[in-house]
């Protein structure tokens, strides 16, 4: 998966519990923010965390998406900045979470806010700071301008260009020589960037956003963070993200389906993936191979059939037979859960030519699977085209073939003689000709 | 090495293989092996294994490859390998790398791990450029120079190998991501063209260590490749430097060229984070703004993936009707070796086999004794003596028979330190010697004078019972023609007036449990003679036990002979042997505990007689 958004509660936890290795002594940060889920027990917080009735507070949503200022979902005043109460936020989080939004086109519900200390200050205090991966160097983002003002003000944010493999003393001359000119204390500034960067740096981060970012002395306050990790840096550094999460976008809960696969997946050596495009599509694929699953899927769409595409996904890494059967099963599940208007479905069972990929192995797994499900299958009506090649494909080829003749389900079987995306325009073809 | 730069591969080259996957190497010697070099692989890297080699097969023959802890060592006695595969797991192929990087006799690393760190990966990849080295991977399967050199698994099996003509070198430079997709490439090229001259899987990662461009700037110097394909993805921006290259006339051959992704357009909405590079990059990283700038750029793309053949048979057939791709003579391919275990599956081989076991079996999911898998001998309380029946004599026993098993183990467990067996392991335990060698010399001792009674007992009462003798007949023979005293009769202190409480509780038993006790009371008639003549002269405790395991198989079904053969097996004799050795592992113990000196007997209890005859 490589790079994946986290929380802004989670980015600045990481912050604050490595604080110690990183700023320690030249930097303040005083982590006060609190995650709200639907399983919060929004009575119990004060206990655990007084300082909520102390002090005026800002909340707002912490999923991922942004622009949540123009969006009117950055809670802080209610007539004037700052006179925002625990039990304002308590109405108002209730009320945020009860209704249906729309974020760029995408339906859902508001699930995860972050509550933290209102924090007062002027404009001149708030700076912009982003870092992101590169190819062969990491780039440092820097501006005298943060907040709302950094998009007016792009063309005073200082761009750096890290070399990857820079020694640290590089690295602190780079970004001193580099500070951008309206900034005053730039020596502190320098000193916290520089702190910063080695902390994205050795903790895998790919992208790394404070903004604002207000600093007042030696005390900082990152009003918004931004950030996704490496994930595959679990092994070397999950002690210093701690329990961090990974959460799906906006909008973009898994369905149980898609994280039973999941769960699958992260428990397997092999890989299963399941996302369920349209539920009432009338095309359903059974694709091995992570490059071959896009190219059926992109045949799909070429040849104009993309609003019947019903799910994308794949397995491969020489699954077992249970692992497939389970995988196999969900998709058969999800495809037999409705008759299509039009006719019969289709079941596209396709794969390039697998290097090391036991084919006949997986398709006892696809025939336990069919066996299963036979009743429902026929019931619903679908025809399968399959393509495979591989290691015994002749062998699973045979198999799959005179089970599902046994069953009574239709089926067209080709192997590597077959251009790998054929069988998607004869199944369209016969789709269309029977519809005509 | 003398080969042109722009060739990783040629048919000399010779790899270290990084981790001992059997499978990968085995098909790698077996791909050197079908296109006629020798071996590819000089040497394995395997830190965690002791021995130092391993046997694999180059045709028919076995042939040995060295082990290494180290790709540096290995390095060292091969500095003719200019090839590492990594096969490091994705925990320690990024150290495995940088090792490799710093020797100077490899020239190029395959990393096929998936889920390195993009930050290593960024790093490995910088290091190798600026090395001069050529780095395939992370998350890839490597790539092929037909008719030269096979990284792993690329191209599947050997069949597959042939039937996409990669085990010879066509005209078409291939570059892909996936290695699944690079498989099957290599198919629609040796379909619609004459094969691959060679091939890169550059991997599924966003940092490959080289990419498109690299390679195809070296089939671009390569005559043998007279044109290439490559086969890019959604994501990133590799792409367009080879649209620029093909403008600015750094490759001039032709490529045809097509990027999957397509349909990612369709379903946008992905989390989009704010500002920096990648706000511009958005649109130029999908596959259609990636096709459309290579189509301009002067390659020959696709309108789909499903036109990709017939594009490439075009460009293929006009070169080749213009005479600058000539005709391929296909090679002689030697007839592959078929696995063992693969032939046998498919009922096409058998063999006899050297060993047969009637006992146990342990190919299962889970072991069996007899039949009966071990969680239901445990689950359903099966005793040691149950066990013992099951695998000694293939039977479940009676619960009496069982129950007189158990004792008779019990009995025979411990004799106290003085019997010559106990002795023997303590004076072995005391030369500081260890559990095995202590036991083994106590265990040794068992014979004909040491609990050798049971047998005897077992054999002499037995035979006299069946000829008829009658017991003053029997001893009368025991004296007379065998001349020995009757095994089983007689002890030191124990008498009729003072009787063995063990043998009182196995007659016992046995009068109360056993459906018959045939040998016991013909025994026990001689015994009656016998005391007759001197009181000490009782049945004793081995030849209680002879006589009733003689009973005993007898009540379980076993004729006369069946049970001379267990006799002369040795399998009475077995339950004293195992029986005694709890007693033997206990002195081991106790010495241990007791971390006693080296025993020397003492002269004073040897008889010195030495009389020697040394004169001429």
């Amino acid at each position: 998966m490589a790079q994946r958004g986290i929380r802004e509660y989670d980015g600045k936890r990481i912050l604050a519990n490595n604080w110690e290795e990183y700023f320690d002594g030249a930097f303040e940060y005083d982590f006060k923010s609190i995650l709200i889920t639907p399983q919060t027990d929004l009575d119990k917080i004060p206990q655990q965390y007084p300082w909520v009735k102390e002090t005026p507070l800002v909340a707002k949503p912490d999923m991922l998406f942004g622009k949540r200022g123009k969006l009117g979902l950055i809670y802080f005043k209610k007539e004037k900045p700052g006179d925002v109460t625990w039990e304002d936020v308590k109405q108002w989080i209730k009320q945020k979470m009860a209704e249906e939004i729309e974020i760029n086109g995408v339906k859902g519900r508001l699930t995860h806010f972050l509550v933290e200390p209102f924090v007062p200050h002027k404009p001149e205090e708030e700076y912009y700071v982003a870092i992101t991966a590169g190819e062969d160097e990491d780039i440092i983002y820097m501006s005298a301008f943060g907040g709302i003002e950094v998009e007016e003000n792009w063309d005073k944010v200082v761009e750096v260009k890290i070399p990857i493999t820079a020694s640290d003393e590089e690295i602190k001359t780079i970004i001193k020589q580099n500070v951008p000119k309206e900034i005053k204390d730039k020596d502190t500034f320098a000193d916290f960037v520089y702190r910063l960067y080695k902390l994205f740096k050795d903790l895998h981060f790919s992208y790394l956003e404070v903004n604002p970012l207000v600093m007042v002395g030696n005390k900082v306050y990152p009003l918004d963070f931004v950030g996704r990790l490496d994930d595959t840096a679990q092994f070397v550094v999950g002690r210093n993200w701690g329990d961090v999460e990974f959460p799906a976008g906006f909008g973009r809960d898994l369905t149980p389906e898609e994280k039973y696969i999941k769960d699958m997946d992260e428990k397997s050596g092999a890989s299963l993936k399941l996302t369920v495009l349209n539920p009432e599509g009338r095309i359903w694929t059974l694709v091995a191979g992570g490059g071959a699953s896009v190219v059926y899927a992109d045949t799909v769409a070429d040849l104009g059939y993309v609003k019947e595409l019903a799910n994308y996904g794949e397995y491969s890494g020489n699954p077992s037979r249970a692992e497939t059967r389970e995988y196999v099963k969900t998709v058969f599940d999800l495809m037999t859960r409705n008759k299509h208007p039009q006719g019969h479905k289709i079941l596209i069972i396709g794969g390039a030519i697998a290097n090391f990929t036991d084919v006949a192995k997986t398709f006892d797994g696809i025939i336990d699977a069919m066996k299963e499900y036979a009743d429902k299958l026929r019931e619903v009506g679908i025809k399968i085209y399959v393509r495979r090649g591989g290691p015994n494909y002749e062998i699973g080829l045979k198999r799959i073939k005179e089970a599902a003749q046994q069953l009574g389900i239709p089926i067209e079987v080709y192997g590597p003689e077959t251009h790998m995306t054929e069988i998607v325009r004869k199944a369209l073809q016969e789709a269309e000709g029977k519809v005509a | 090495m003398s080969k042109p730069d722009y060739l990783l591969f040629d048919r000399d080259t010779k790899a270290i293989f990084w981790n001992l996957n059997r499978n990968a190497i085995q098909r790698m010697l077996d791909y050197d092996y079908v296109i006629g070099r020798d071996p590819s692989i000089v040497a394995v890297v395997a830190p965690t294994q002791n021995r130092k080699f391993d046997k694999f097969f180059y045709g028919t023959e076995e042939i040995m490859i060295p082990l290494y802890k180290s790709t540096t060592e290995a390095a060292k006695d091969f500095p003719e390998a200019d090839v590492l595969l990594n096969f490091a797991s994705f925990r320690t192929a990024y150290d495995v790398t940088m090792e490799a990087l710093e020797i100077p006799t490899i020239r190029t690393i395959a990393i096929t791990a998936e889920g390195i760190p993009e930050r290593f990966a960024r790093i490995m990849r910088i290091k190798g450029k600026e090395l001069g080295k050529w780095i395939i991977g992370p998350a890839t399967v490597g790539g092929i120079a037909p008719g030269a050199f096979r990284i792993a698994n690329t191209g599947g099996t050997i069949e597959n190998i042939i039937n996409s003509k990669l085990h010879r070198p066509g005209s078409v430079g291939l570059v892909t991501r996936s290695g699944g997709l690079f498989n099957e490439l290599s198919n629609v090229i040796a379909r619609n063209a004459n094969g691959i001259a060679e091939g890169i899987a550059i991997g599924g990662d966003r940092y490959p260590g080289t990419d498109f461009l690299d390679h195809m700037l070296r089939f671009e110097k390569n005559p043998q490749i007279k044109m290439m394909v490559m086969l890019g993805e959604v994501g990133g921006e590799l792409e367009y430097k080879v649209a620029e290259a093909i403008k600015d006339g750094r490759i001039t051959k032709p490529v045809i060229a097509w990027c999957i992704g397509t349909i990612s357009k369709h379903f946008g909405g992905e989390v989009q984070f704010g500002h920096a590079g990648a706000k511009a990059g958005v649109e130029r990283e999908t596959a259609d703004a990636k096709n459309a700038a290579l189509a301009e750029a002067g390659a020959y793309v696709p309108k789909s993936f499903n036109d990709l053949p017939e594009l490439i048979n075009g460009v293929y057939e006009e070169l080749h009707s213009k005479g600058e791709i000539p005709d391929i003579q296909e090679p002689e391919v030697p007839p592959i070796p078929e696995d063992y275990d693969k032939a046998k599956k498919a009922g096409k081989i058998r063999k006899p086999t050297n060993f047969i076991c009637t006992i146990s079996d342990d190919r299962g999911e889970e072991a069996t004794y007899c039949g009966v898998p071990i969680s239901t001998v445990v689950e359903e309380g099966y005793s040691i003596a149950d066990v013992i029946g099951l695998l000694w004599f293939k039977k479940k026993f009676p619960k009496w028979a069982s129950d007189f098993i158990d004792m008779v183990i019990k009995i025979v467990a411990d004799h106290g330190p003085a019997v010559s067996g106990a002795h023997n392991t303590k004076v072995t335990a005391r030369a500081g010697k260890d559990l095995m060698s202590s036991i083994v010399t106590g265990i040794l001792t068992i014979g004909p004078r040491f609990g050798g009674a049971i047998d005897g007992a077992a054999n002499y009462f037995k035979m006299a019972k069946e000829k008829g003798m009658d017991p003053i007949e029997f001893v009368d023979y025991m004296k007379k023609v065998e001349k020995i005293p009757i095994p089983g009769i007689g002890h030191r202190i124990k008498s009729t007036k003072n009787p063995d409480k063990r043998v009182e509780l196995l007659k016992d038993f046995a009068k109360k449990n056993f459906p018959k006790t045939e040998l016991l009371d013909y025994a026990l008639e001689v015994e009656k003679v016998t005391t007759s003549k001197k009181e000490n002269l009782i049945l004793n405790v081995d030849g209680t036990i002879g006589v009733l395991l003689v009973d005993m198989f007898r009540e379980l079904g076993y004729s006369d002979a069946e049970i001379d053969e267990l006799i002369n097996a040795g399998a009475f004799n077995a339950f004293f042997v195992l029986g005694r050795t709890i007693g033997f592992i206990g002195h081991y113990l106790d010495e241990k505990r007791l971390d006693m000196p080296l025993y020397r007997h003492p002269w004073d209890d040897i008889l010195y007689n030495v009389q020697c005859d040394t004169q001429d």
